[in-house]
């Protein structure tokens, strides 16, 4: 309905290799949205186009229905009224924090500015730190910081680089929830890069999957992990493994536990499609929350390795067949490595691909 | 903690025998290492406190002649090159700094390390290479004339005030250039992307962002661009522009007034001390504004005339300050080669290296000691003493010349006297007038230089490296022999490489405490160019030039890597 941002199509190259290809997204006002991946997949770089630091060789980038960046046009970044949190966060370290944050008010008149700088620093808890320098404060602190600095001019969308990468693990869950609460309340429309799975669940309301400056999958965080439409999605989020299966119709696949019953989500090839024709090998993705511990199961697994991990202990079992698989178990089950235990398929969304052609 | 760590390894005895040895290498060296830097504090103070005494002693008739005549002079003189090579060196060094660190043109790559080559050419050199070329009978002025006629009222007159100023600009912008470009390759972007992101453009980003942000760096350049302007002696001499190290000079060596000579340079270091406390407030202000490094984004491409316009002003820049002074020498020096290169050039060209050579070996060895002794005890009292040993780079050669001759003077009379009543031996000068004079005042002005690479390499080497070699059972001198020296090489040999050009280099010092007879390359330059012999120059000016590539070529080595 509201469309702010629409990506179509665009491509961005540096010398003669490709980084984006053939991208678009789009999203509306107030969104959170995020690109996820590894590094080196171009996520940084379709940020920085979006931004206005470098051009685009092919399509079109629109903010409230204005091209702003096309093959041929590209609006200075300052002109588009985007804000940006940098990785290093980039603050001012000879100017305080106040300062800092109404350094993009600099159109604003005095009094107008410090209500909002004060606004701001409220809205980050860091009132009592508008005095200080950069350097006085602590990793988390100086990240809200630039939070604030990017918000305060009220940009119309704001970027945020890889914003936690910087930060402990510890700190990075608990800011990353805080920022995402920053942001709605500021009724923001954002854009987060980074590679981290965990940051982008907490964060963003649709997460775009990146590989080779391509998006893979544009979608929720839940039906990424339980829908991933192609092998790439599936390995890059969360964990699990592929098991060997036959499809017996489109609606059945058989793996070596049993039969499992769901459509998987493909694209299918009219006339020619693999998991739609009975019999087809195919690879069925396990995830570790699909295989339930279960002592009366007739069905068993010896465990090759455990990762406790606090609530739950992580095994890795060797099925009878000698493939693997990862199953997740409350902690109190607790079994030695070589122990046989016994196991039950709970998969509700059924995920499979063809074999790979090699 | 450590300790509990280490017990839980279980081998109790080499824990005990670890931790006592090294609570005993740290005990013993507490007297041996604190004296050192004390003693080399006390080498440094005495010039400056003997030159500083004698402005508290009573005036000498030449002094009041002095006064009278020529004193408002040197003061006007030196505050307006002052003046006018502080704007010019900012201008062209932090300019040239940013559109190579931040913009893209063609040939960019090529003059960001092309446009440090000026430093390779000492200012002296530059200046006589300026005064042959474009004096009245120089080939520029006479060519014009053959083609417009006699009348030339317009061509600048070369030996102005003006023409001291261009050619220490062309010569010190590089410290300005070098350090801003530091600051700005590190911050300049990724602040211009912050300003353009919060609706700045890229002109205002650049004054109210990058600029101010880089301020501490381009300070730091133009202080030393202004103290090697101070300390300057050749490049006035050759203009005939009259500043405190002429007059110091003259006052000694033609009016032979140490005392007034002395009395000059205590004003002259009252100025330089006056400089380094608005640095140093300048630089106490901007402390907070340390360099995150940041990767290096894309740079601003620019674009037809502009991009031009741009590798015309580096390229104008380049051709005057190093590739015309380094032609023209060339020429000359060709001129001159079958006549001049004899024996005497060669003889030059032994001292300046024996004498280099030696500075370097004693000036490495004393900061090394200085260095170890900092690691050893780096308390209050060390770390003021190594502070003040390596103040002497800010004291002009002349200053210290004066300062180190009127103690030794007095001590080689003392000794005289001494020996001359309890053994009745005319001993004559023992100390006045011999290489050990100048290599002691070498040491104290370029201290500095090879303390500051030797002690950065020193840096390098954690604690827990001595603390690690040690827990495999190397004692103290172990340690020193077979971890830190190793690493300390590059520091060392950067530390020595510098000394060696800049004694190569320096003129006052060598005219002044030189023994009698023994002349160097620098020496013969103004021995020359006081004569106006300006093709005579050129010879041993190309060897100094030679010379003065090396620590370029080492320093860009070091940064590609």
């Amino acid at each position: 309905m509201n469309t702010l941002l629409d990506l179509r199509n665009i491509r961005h190259a540096y010398g003669r290799q490709t980084v984006v290809n053939d991208l678009s997204l789009t999203l509306k006002k107030g969104e959170i949205g995020c690109l996820l991946g590894p590094s080196g997949c171009g996520k940084t770089t379709v940020l920085r186009c979006i931004a206005g630091f470098e051009s685009i060789s092919a399509g079109e980038i629109s903010l409230k229905g204005t091209v702003v960046s096309n093959a041929s046009v590209c609006l200075p970044p300052e002109q588009r009224h985007i804000g940006m949190v940098f990785q290093d966060y980039a603050l001012f370290p000879h100017l305080t924090v106040a300062a800092n944050v109404g350094f993009g008010l600099h159109r604003m008149r005095k009094t107008e500015r410090e209500t909002r700088v004060a606004e701001m620093l409220q809205t980050v808890g860091l009132a009592e730190a508008a005095k200080k320098y950069p350097h006085e404060l602590s990793g988390g602190q100086q990240q809200r910081v630039a939070l604030a600095r990017a918000l305060a001019p009220r940009p119309d969308l704001l970027l945020l680089d890889e914003p936690f990468s910087n930060l402990d693990v510890s700190l990075r869950e608990r800011l990353s929830l805080e920022v995402r609460d920053i942001l709605k309340s500021q009724n923001a429309t954002a854009i987060l890069v980074t590679h981290d799975q965990d940051e982008a669940f907490a964060i963003a309301d649709e997460i775009g999957v990146m590989h080779h400056g391509e998006i893979q999958q544009w979608d929720t965080a839940y039906n990424l992990y339980h829908q991933p439409t192609n092998r790439f999605v599936a390995n890059f989020i969360g964990q699990g493994v592929f098991l060997p299966g036959r499809m017996l119709d489109p609606q059945h696949v058989e793996i070596e536990l049993g039969v499992l019953t769901g459509t998987t989500p493909h694209e299918c090839t009219p006339g020619y499609c693999l998991l739609c024709s009975p019999g087809s090998p195919v690879e069925v993705l396990i995830r570790p929350d699909d295989i339930v511990h279960d002592d009366a199961s007739p069905l068993w697994a010896v465990i090759l390795h455990k990762a406790f991990r606090g609530a739950d202990i992580l095994y890795t079992l060797r099925l009878p067949g000698g493939a693997t698989a990862l199953s997740l178990v409350p902690s109190h089950h607790n079994h030695a490595i070589g122990e046989k235990i016994g196991i039950k398929l709970e998969v509700d969304h059924v995920v499979a691909f063809s074999q790979p052609t090699s | 903690m450590k300790s509990e760590a280490i017990n839980s390894t279980g081998d109790n005895t080499s824990t005990r025998s670890y931790f006592s040895r090294l609570s005993i290498y740290k005990q013993s060296g507490l007297l041996r290492w604190r004296l050192i830097p004390i003693l080399v504090a006390a080498v440094v103070l005495i010039p400056v406190g003997t030159v500083i005494s004698s402005f508290f002693s009573p005036a000498s008739d030449v002094w009041q002649h002095l006064v009278e005549t020529t004193l408002p002079a040197l003061l006007s003189n030196t505050f307006w090159l002052a003046v006018g090579v502080a704007c010019g060196v900012t201008l062209l060094g932090v300019s040239l700094a940013w559109f190579t660190a931040v913009c893209e043109f063609p040939g960019r790559k090529f003059f960001s390390w092309a446009l440090l080559l000026p430093l390779a050419i000492p200012a002296y050199v530059t200046a006589f290479v300026a005064l042959g070329l474009f004096d009245y009978i120089g080939p520029v002025q006479t060519m014009l004339r053959e083609w417009l006629g006699p009348d030339l009222f317009w061509f600048p007159n070369v030996r102005s005030r003006t023409g001291v100023i261009v050619v220490m600009v062309l010569a010190f912008y590089p410290y300005v250039y070098l350090l801003a470009r530091n600051a700005f390759l590190t911050q300049g972007k990724r602040s211009l992307e912050a300003a353009q992101s919060l609706g700045l453009n890229r002109t205002q980003g650049f004054f109210k962002l990058a600029l101010p942000m880089a301020r501490p760096w381009i300070a730091g350049g133009l202080m030393l661009a202004l103290m090697e302007t101070l300390a300057d002696f050749g490049t006035v001499a050759v203009f005939n522009y009259d500043t405190f190290t002429t007059a110091i000079y003259k006052a000694w060596f033609a009016m032979f007034s140490l005392s007034a000579a002395s009395q000059l340079a205590s004003l002259l270091i009252v100025i330089v001390f006056a400089m380094i406390l608005i640095e140093q407030q300048l630089r106490s202000r901007t402390r907070y504004a340390e360099i995150k490094q940041s990767a290096p984004g894309d740079r601003i491409p620019l674009a037809g005339w502009r991009a031009w316009l741009i590798a015309g002003f580096a390229s104008g820049t380049l051709f005057f300050a190093f590739l015309l002074p380094v032609t023209q020498l060339s020429i000359w020096a060709a001129d001159v080669f079958a006549r001049d290169f004899d024996q005497r050039y060669l003889e030059f060209l032994w001292h300046s290296l024996l004498v280099s050579f030696l500075a370097a070996l004693l000036t490495c060895s004393v900061a090394l000691l200085l260095v170890y002794a900092t690691r050893r005890q780096s308390d209050r009292v060390t770390r003021a003493a190594v502070r003040i040993a390596t103040i002497g780079y800010a004291l002009p050669g002349a200053v210290l010349a004066v300062g180190i001759f009127i103690p030794l003077a007095w001590l080689d009379n003392w000794l005289s006297e001494v020996v001359m009543r309890l053994f009745h031996i005319e001993t004559g000068l023992l100390i006045q007038g011999t290489l050990a004079t100048m290599l002691i005042a070498y040491m104290t002005r370029f201290l500095a230089v090879s303390h500051s690479p030797i002690d950065s390499a020193m840096q390098r080497i954690t604690g827990n490296i001595d603390e690690a070699a040690m827990g495999l059972g190397l004692g103290g001198w172990s340690v020193l022999r077979r971890v830190h020296l190793p690493m300390l090489k590059g520091g060392l040999f950067t530390g020595a490489t510098l000394v060696f050009v800049d004694v190569m280099k320096e003129m006052p010092i060598t005219l002044m405490t030189r023994p009698f007879g023994w002349d160097t390359l620098a020496v013969r330059i103004f021995e020359m160019t006081s004569e106006g012999q300006w093709e005579q120059a050129a010879l041993p000016a190309v060897a100094l030039v030679l010379a003065g590539l090396l620590p370029i070529v080492l320093f860009m080595r070091q940064t590609d890597r």
